[in-house]
């Protein structure tokens, strides 16, 4: 699930992600009407200089699909840049609903926009249906430098492919309450083991309170913690060839790890993003938020009330001598390949992303998690001292972070499914306290009955 | 009426004309369109192919979707008595002339229907929850046990309550327009027969209302096998309890948008239109029945 982006409040949000939720079929339905485009071109040609300046001084109108909110200021610098060229700017819902209304109007053969932000973990889902286009003719594999390693294998092919831009990342961390941890004696874990030490002193100290919450529906979550353990859980090859070890030793070890903590009733196992949720955070709860990088932001607008209580660490590791990290979120930019402007479509792509001004702008405006190097190290970003946070350096520890993130980490080609059935299986073992070992057979059986059924080859993991 | 029957009949295709061509374009287009489409089967790897029947044969034996229906089903026969019942009583009540402030009641009654099912249920959904929820809050400060209406146990029931707040109003007022067109000079003759209120209810306003009723129960069908909204925002809150095959209608969504398969989408929706249809001919054959000669 999407949960990088962070709006000025929560309550807006609150109503975004359940309005998203209720607008189901007929929101689905209406992204049919629109204008068409179908001639898709893509030859792995590089496109040449004068080519891309005779389109970029073409007038040209483009639409973009994005939730990122008052994306217009980064818009104006490129229309700034490039007069000829107008960008309509769509909110179509953010994450899975626009997701939905991007492949009904694929499917439609009409309707779908020029450019549309897509998050890392979904790219896969859309380059199987070969809706994305290669940006490489386009220039884009000179982009590569700038952007943290791990983010630019993300939005790789396996043939080298560019399918789209990084926009915005999030490295896990810890949020942490300083003046529960206080209270209770409790030092910032280091490790799991001390992770769950603490969790059961805590709980016991104080049975209203519980050292984290595991949502028994957020995948994302799961795989960014997967992610770290160092877990392979999808690995494809070719067009039809897939790996499924979502319970391989790797996965058990969580799953042991947070069912044994969920059977223990030592942590929470609450949906996220539910009032009762925020509420949750907001009453002190619990005491630590483990989240993608865009998660101090959020949670600053999210739970006012703990203002200047909160602090941020590094996650727990399973080997401390070899500290890793997980990522949880984050977007890209993607050029639709079926544009009748692929050159202006893909220019807009590189520079909303890569241009020092506007790549700036959506850590300083937007309060994005930057995935250029340059802004990772610039210390007007970096050394950042939120009050919220009690004045520490926050974006540092992130920052610091996102070196650890693993970059071989793939996703599979139908991540909706995948969710569904981890909620329905995993999700469901954590929050009625049932076996997790077990349920994540029932989540591997679910996911290749799916693949087969799918026509993919499902081969034995690597 | 037998004056406009007796008119010629040359004008009468024009006028329902617009009605056809909208008919056409967004009912029976629609509807060939997904009968087409679940001939088919389309595939990530590999594209389209013709199956004919298939997809209809793996849905009769979905045990997925088996469970969803016999839960509708149950959901119904919990659920609609209650509301009738209750849209009944209301409409009754009001028909009686006994009550004060009769239209602000009748608004009152009426007004949940004015709320958008979404919101209907994020508000329910709140208030059922188990921490942070005034129910919840209430029994905590009494030192009780804090209800459980987000459980298995109690999700039918609590379901079942929105879709009754929701719907009671709508269904008084159907029973209460009709009860509205019943001559008065009934009631005078049966009140000089000396019948009571009771009597009359049960003897001139109850037979009366029968269409009205079946009309309600009709309705009542429909919607039940097409529970979506309610547990699909409920399904947030509690995603162990409501998976997504909760309701047939949850589970051809499901199919259609998150697993990709289309096809087998729309045959699931058309066996579940089928079953749809048998329902309600069947009640309204024996509502027909029923119906004295």
């Amino acid at each position: 699930m999407p949960r990088n982006n962070v709006s000025s409040s929560a309550i807006s949000r609150r109503l975004l992600l359940t309005a998203a939720g209720a607008a189901s079929l007929g929101a689905a339905l209406t992204a049919c009407g629109g204008g068409g485009s179908d001639s898709g071109s893509s030859s792995s040609k590089p496109v040449s200089q004068a080519d891309i300046d005779k389109a970029m001084k073409t007038p040209t109108e483009l639409t973009f699909w994005t939730w990122v909110p008052e994306i217009a200021q980064e818009i104006a610098l490129f229309e700034k840049k490039y007069p000829a060229i107008k960008v309509k700017a769509v909110n179509a819902g953010q994450g899975t609903p626009q997701y939905t209304k991007l492949r009904t109007a694929l499917k439609a053969g009409s309707g779908a926009p020029d450019m549309v932000q897509i998050e890392f973990q979904a790219i896969p889902t859309f380059t199987i249906t070969d809706s994305l286009l290669d940006l490489r003719p386009y220039g884009a594999s000179a982009l590569k430098s700038q952007f943290v390693d791990w983010t630019w294998s993300q939005v790789s092919g396996s043939d080298g492919e560019v399918w789209a831009v990084p926009q915005d990342t999030g490295p896990m961390g810890m949020l942490y309450r300083q003046d529960i941890f206080d209270k209770h004696g409790i030092e910032v874990p280091k490790t799991w083991d001390e992770f769950a030490e603490a969790a059961r002193k805590l709980h016991k100290a104080d049975p209203e309170v519980y050292l984290t919450n595991l949502a028994a529906n957020q995948v994302a979550a799961w795989h960014g913690l997967l992610w770290q353990a160092g877990a392979k859980p999808y690995v494809t090859s070719g067009k039809s060839d897939i790996a499924i070890s979502v319970d391989d030793a790797v996965s058990k070890k969580l799953g042991a790890f947070w069912g044994g903590l969920a059977q223990e009733g030592v942590i929470g196992v609450e949906p996220d993003f539910t009032d009762s949720w925020y509420a949750a955070l907001n009453k002190g709860k619990y005491a630590t938020w483990l989240v993608g990088a865009w998660g101090p932001a959020f949670l600053s607008g999210s739970a006012k009330d703990t203002a200047g209580k909160w602090r941020a660490a590094p996650m727990p590791q399973w080997d401390a001598a070899k500290p890793s990290a997980g990522n949880w979120g984050g977007s890209t930019t993607a050029v639709i390949r079926s544009t009748k402007n692929p050159i202006a479509a893909a220019e807009f792509a590189k520079f909303l992303n890569s241009d020092p001004e506007s790549a700036k702008m959506f850590a300083t405006k937007q309060f994005f998690f930057p995935a250029t190097k340059a802004l990772l190290a610039d210390a007007s970003f970096s050394g950042a001292t939120p009050a919220f946070y009690g004045g520490q350096k926050v974006n540092q520890v992130f920052a610091d972070v996102s070196a650890q993130v693993d970059p071989a980490f793939q996703w599979p080609p139908f991540l909706d499914q995948v969710a569904t059935d981890w909620t329905e299986t995993v999700g469901r073992s954590l929050a009625r306290k049932t076996d997790t070992v077990t349920a994540l057979g029932g989540w591997q059986t679910r996911i290749t009955t799916f693949a087969k059924s799918q026509g993919f080859t499902v081969k034995a993991a690597p | 009426m037998p004056r406009l029957l007796a008119r010629p009949r040359s004008a009468g295709p024009l006028f329902i004309a617009p009605f056809m061509v909208l008919f056409l374009l967004l009912f029976l287009a629609p509807l060939g369109y997904a009968a087409y489409l679940s001939l088919f089967q389309e595939k990530l790897v590999g594209g389209t192919s013709f199956v004919g029947l298939e997809n209809y044969l793996t849905a009769v034996k979905d045990p997925q979707l088996r469970e969803g229906v016999v839960r509708v089903a149950t959901f119904f026969v919990i659920q609609v008595p209650v509301m009738l019942l209750l849209a009944l009583l209301f409409a009754l009540a009001l028909d009686s002339g006994l009550l004060r402030l009769s239209r602000v009641i009748r608004l009152g009654i009426f007004v949940p229907y004015a709320v958008p099912s979404v919101v209907a249920t994020l508000m329910w959904g709140y208030l059922y929850g188990p921490d942070f929820g005034p129910f919840a809050q209430l029994s905590d400060k009494l030192s009780l046990p804090a209800p459980h209406f987000l459980t298995d146990s109690w999700m039918l029931g609590s379901l079942a309550n929105i879709v009754t707040w929701e719907f009671v109003g709508y269904n008084m007022i159907i029973l209460y327009a009709a009860l509205r067109t019943i001559p008065q000079d009934l009631y005078e003759a049966a009140a000089l027969d000396g019948a009571g209120a009771w009597r009359i209810a049960w003897s001139i306003k109850l037979p009366a209302l029968r269409p009205a009723l079946t009309l309600t129960l009709l309705f009542s069908v429909i919607g039940s096998f097409q529970l979506f909204n309610e547990p699909n925002l409920l399904m947030k809150i509690v995603p162990d309890v409501i998976d997504s095959a909760y309701t047939a209608n949850l589970y051809a969504y499901t199919l259609a948008f998150t697993s990709q398969q289309i096809n087998y989408a729309a045959a699931v929706s058309f066996l579940l239109g089928l079953l749809i249809v048998i329902i309600s001919y069947a009640f309204l054959l024996t509502a027909n029945r029923r119906r004295p000669a």
